[in-house]
């Protein structure tokens, strides 16, 4: 099921508690959303709000204590990590803050390995990472390691892995949290610009800059939305910014 | 108005129309439609208190126009312009009296408020993110001043989540 009105991704009840050295942390409690096909929304919110525990339990990385989420009308209840594993392939591309390259391979190689994984031909695969490394800016770094490369760099590689295989959804946790402020715009740009040939984003950051690139914002505070907003589609209002700069008399 | 219309000058004279263009091109997108009326206005008052000085220029199938220059005084009061630094941005703003004032008239919540405020900050933001992506990249100027504008709307969303933070303990 794929139509129009089948969320790509729901979520119901969401709940995480941590249990670490100390009291428990109550990370996610209660949360639910829906992220309809073809929607940006960003989930913004102090550090520790549990904005990054919420992407990762959306991912499959983390298992929620309680509630369910739903990919794309599917319900993952019964998903084993390997099930997940496989989503994360092919329905799901996610982006790290630290962009966890695999950093004993190539550029080339860390983009086409999850298309080969998931069964791709290698001609494929290859001209896969042609088409992205170009789009990105990144031709003739194929051979580089990502330790050679910037931050700002190894974010667009890793960008290119997310994408690789076409995944409906890309999940971006902090994608500018370690580039300075050029990288920061680098990634609100190609972020944009994905968004604009249709790929659904769910995007973590504490930068309203890049959240700003959204559809959508929700406000994410001690494991709560505590707001949800739509932003306006609408051209530059008068207010703000017409003149960033007033001139009084 | 009065002193960047007197740094302006300070390139060389010229008439009223010639520095609304002036304007433009320094500030791009950032200033988008200087008003040409406010300019007008705002000679005439120069030269009243003798900053600058106007000349009545023929012009052939036109009526006369006025050109400008700078006097000494009026490069005076620039050099004192450049001398002062200028007061820091006011945080006391219409916003904050509002949330200070909710709890006591009951007729607001405290959290209501900063979400309501938090949106129209995060639409200001999207315009901002809109026109810097719309203006040249060569013009610097233009974009470190759209710059400036979302770093400090980012300093008050920041503000916000702090009260936010506060202010739902205490709930």
């Amino acid at each position: 099921m794929s139509d129009g009105s089948v969320p790509l991704l729901r979520a119901e009840g969401l709940l995480k508690t941590h249990h670490g050295e100390g009291a428990p942390a109550h990370a996610v409690r209660g949360v639910g959303l829906s992220v309809a096909r073809g929607e940006f929304v960003a989930i913004t919110g102090p550090s520790g709000a549990g904005k990054s525990t919420l992407l990762h339990l959306l991912g499959g990385l983390q298992r929620p204590d309680e509630g369910s989420i739903w990919l794309d009308g599917r319900c993952t209840d019964s998903f084993s990590e390997a099930r997940w594993a496989v989503e994360r392939r092919k329905a799901i591309g996610i982006v790290f803050q630290f962009f966890n390259l695999v950093s004993n391979l190539s550029v080339a190689d860390n983009v086409e390995l999850p298309a080969l994984l998931a069964g791709v031909p290698p001609k494929r695969a290859r001209a896969e990472r042609e088409e992205l490394l170009a789009e990105l800016g990144l031709t003739g770094k194929e051979r580089s390691m990502p330790g050679e490369l910037s931050g700002g760099e190894q974010q667009r590689v890793a960008l290119a892995r997310a994408l690789v295989n076409h995944p409906p959804l890309l999940l971006a946790d902090e994608p500018a949290g370690s580039l300075d402020s050029k990288g920061t715009r680098e990634v609100m740009r190609l972020l944009s610009r994905f968004h604009g040939r249709g790929q659904s984003i769910v995007l973590v950051t504490h930068d309203a800059r890049l959240a700003s690139a959204a559809d959508r914002v929700i406000s994410f505070f001690d494991g709560r939305i505590a707001d949800d907003a739509v932003l306006d589609a609408a051209p530059p209002r008068k207010s703000g910014t017409a003149s960033v700069l007033e001139l009084r008399d | 108005m009065r002193l960047p219309l007197l740094g302006l000058l300070a390139r060389g004279p010229a008439h009223g129309y010639e520095l609304k263009q002036g304007l433009e091109q320094l500030l791009g997108s950032a200033y988008p439609q200087p008003n040409v009326g406010q300019i007008y206005v705002t000679l005439g008052r120069l030269e009243k208190s003798g900053l600058i000085e106007g000349e009545d220029v023929e012009q052939s199938s036109r009526p006369n126009k006025k050109v400008y220059h700078l006097t000494d005084a009026g490069r005076e009061a620039l050099h004192a312009w450049f001398e002062e630094t200028e007061d820091e941005p006011r945080v006391r703003d219409e916003f904050f009296m509002k949330l200070a004032l909710a709890p006591q008239t009951g007729l607001a919540d405290q959290i209501a408020l900063i979400n309501r405020q938090r949106r129209q900050y995060l639409n200001t933001m999207r315009d901002l993110s809109k026109l810097a992506a719309a203006e040249s990249r060569d013009n610097r100027i233009a974009q470190l001043l759209i710059e400036g504008a979302m770093l400090h709307l980012q300093a008050d969303l920041d503000w916000l989540e702090r009260c936010q933070e506060e202010l739902e303990e205490l709930e």
